[in-house]
């Protein structure tokens, strides 16, 4: 796609993120991911008639703390609603979710553009809702000519953040959902695990000629399974609109299925119903009342944000932009740096290390931080005695390598292989003794009174030693030999 | 008439429900009369008057965190037994002992 396009695109993306809680957002069964399945089901998840919903408070919690961490208000009041169409994995026949009151809106996350500047994409709202059962159409019993369904998902909650059309291009798009899926897993109420489907996204797309104020119309792109691949379907779209427009069609507004394998779109083979969903007042639910205590209860917990822990880290440990970057992109690593930065001689150089020598090996091997052979204890040795010179970057990158092949942590293995020092007086006397007797003319200055001759001596036992004579010792024997 | 039969139509499609023409007839006659009845309701000045959807919300009194309302408006995320699989299955029309089974849905 071409910046000189007579076209620009508008771009704004749904996303649905399912929230960490121990069980459902209207009932008791467990949310497990992979659990046998109709295992987790009761009357409620199962639609069965007269079961009633009850609200889960840490669903509130998670999704009022979501709405903060990405700048929303938060609403006193919020309305659950039924959301009705029919779907062999929708029990009830309708969604709890929310309409016209949602939980949260006016929200924003800002993001990086092409051109190194900063650009703020509006949020407009956050609502909750539960999740669908999950249909299998092929696989589980390749002869079969039914549907199968699954409810176990049934009832999960879920966070669904609608994005202003404020997104420009596909590489905006795909800034937008990194920086909002780091936002979410800062906060801890999402893993964000896309190939679980914790985190899917939707994308609207059209294009109008560049000033034009009035939208095209727009195409959804449903069930994209990666960042990536919605750029590229994003690129897809703008590019076949632009080729419609040209070619002087129109654009029909309809859904549409990327398949990344061919990198193309296609439209959804469903019977196109009017989206004529019905919402209305979900009358078993009380309308979701959190107060201001509430509010400030759960903004407390809020942790620092990607964003300001850059900044702060930065000023703290003397990184550059590159290196906060690269150690926030998951709070587990920026709190695992953390950890140690403040006890490093130098902080800067227990970042350089995690990010040449420790990053790279654990991508290699395979390993996320948490199954790495060498804790940050151990990076944070490894950084001070490369600091204090004790050990050499070679030396260094060899000793991390050993606890890569051993998986075993830096202090044990630097402990086996440092290098041996002579700290025999014996055996160092006799090596003294050589040099001395190699060097009568030196002897000679030392004991005409230039002192400072000695170290030409501890030079010459250290290249005997191959530097492993111990040097403490090696300074309090050189004088009394060299006297005589 | 308010609800025309092809009205009928439209909701009965969206609720997946195959009427008969008798059928659609009486519905549209049915539909037409509540709504008339519904009419003779809105001849009440309503303009002061807070829409509420559950008659709980109305009388439910002190809504602040801390309140009685706020304990029994949500339940703590505790993992309660739900139904064992075979008891959740039982009433299922069609089942292979471990999924629901309904007709192919040709959606893609």
């Amino acid at each position: 796609m071409s910046t000189t396009s007579k076209y620009e695109p508008v771009i704004g993306l749904e996303v649905h993120v399912q929230l960490l809680t121990r069980t459902k957002a209207f009932c008791s069964c467990s949310t497990e991911f992979g659990a046998p399945p109709n295992s987790n089901v009761c009357p409620v998840c199962l639609g069965l008639p007269g079961a009633l919903p009850v609200l889960n408070r840490q669903v509130v919690e998670f999704a009022v703390l979501a709405a903060q961490a990405l700048n929303c208000t938060v609403n006193e009041t919020s309305i659950f609603a039924r959301k009705n169409y029919f779907y062999p994995d929708l029990p009830k026949g309708y969604q709890i979710s929310q309409y016209d009151k949602p939980l949260a809106e006016f929200g924003h996350i800002e993001i990086d553009t092409a051109d190194g500047g900063k650009k703020r994409i509006g949020i407009t709202r956050l609502h909750v809702e539960e999740d669908a059962g999950k249909s299998m159409h092929e696989g589980v019993n390749a002869s079969d000519d039914r549907t199968s369904v699954d409810l176990n998902r049934s009832g999960v909650p879920l966070i669904e953040i609608v994005s202003e059309p404020d997104i420009s291009t596909p590489d905006e798009a795909y800034e937008y959902l990194t920086r909002l899926k780091e936002i979410i897993l800062y906060t801890g109420v999402s893993d964000c695990n896309m190939e679980e489907g914790s985190l899917r996204c939707d994308a609207n797309v059209s294009i109008r000629p560049r000033g034009q104020k009035e939208l095209g119309t727009k195409a959804e792109v449903k069930n994209v399974n990666s960042f990536r691949f919605i750029k590229q379907a994003l690129e897809y779209e703008i590019k076949r609109h632009e080729e419609v427009i040209e070619s002087g069609g129109k654009i029909v507004q309809e859904t549409r299925l990327y398949n990344p394998s061919e990198g193309r779109t296609y439209p959804m083979r469903t019977k196109e119903r009017a989206h004529d969903y019905r919402y209305f007042p979900e009358p078993d639910l009380l309308p979701l009342v959190v107060d201001q205590k509430w509010r400030d209860e759960i903004h407390a917990r809020l942790p620092e944000l990607p964003e300001a822990r850059r900044a702060r880290m930065m000023a703290d440990y003397g990184l550059t932009e590159g290196d906060a970057h690269t150690l926030t992109l998951t709070k587990a690593m920026a709190d695992a740096f953390e950890s140690a930065a403040h006890k490093a001689t130098n902080p800067k150089r227990l970042a350089n290390i995690i990010q040449t020598e420790l990053i790279g090996r654990l991508k290699a091997a395979g390993l996320e931080l948490e199954d790495s052979p060498i804790s940050m204890e151990g990076a944070l040795l490894s950084a001070d005695l490369t600091e204090a010179g004790t050990i050499s970057s070679k030396m260094l990158k060899d000793l991390y390598d050993k606890c890569f092949e051993r998986r075993e942590d830096f202090p044990a293995v630097y402990e086996k292989e440092k290098p041996q020092q002579i700290s025999d007086a014996g055996e160092l006397e006799k090596i003294i003794d050589e040099v001395i007797a190699a060097n009568p003319k030196q002897v000679e200055q030392y004991r005409a009174g230039k002192k400072t001759v000695i170290a030409f001596f501890v030079g010459g036992v250290m290249k005997a030693t191959k530097g492993k004579a111990n040097p403490a010792l090696v300074n309090e024997l050189l004088p009394k030999k060299l006297e005589g | 008439m308010k609800v025309t039969e092809n009205d009928v139509t439209y909701v009965a499609d969206l609720a997946n429900l195959e009427l008969t023409d008798s059928e659609r007839q009486r519905m549209a006659k049915d539909l037409n009369s509540i709504l008339d009845y519904i009419d003779m309701l809105n001849e009440l000045d309503t303009s002061n008057v807070e829409p509420f959807a559950e008659v709980a919300s109305k009388f439910a009194g002190n809504q602040s965190s801390g309140s009685e309302r706020f304990a029994y408006a949500m339940r703590a995320d505790k993992v309660l037994p739900g139904l064992p699989h075979e008891a959740a299955m039982q009433n299922a029309p069609d089942t292979d002992g471990t999924y629901f089974k309904v007709p192919k849905v040709i959606e893609k």
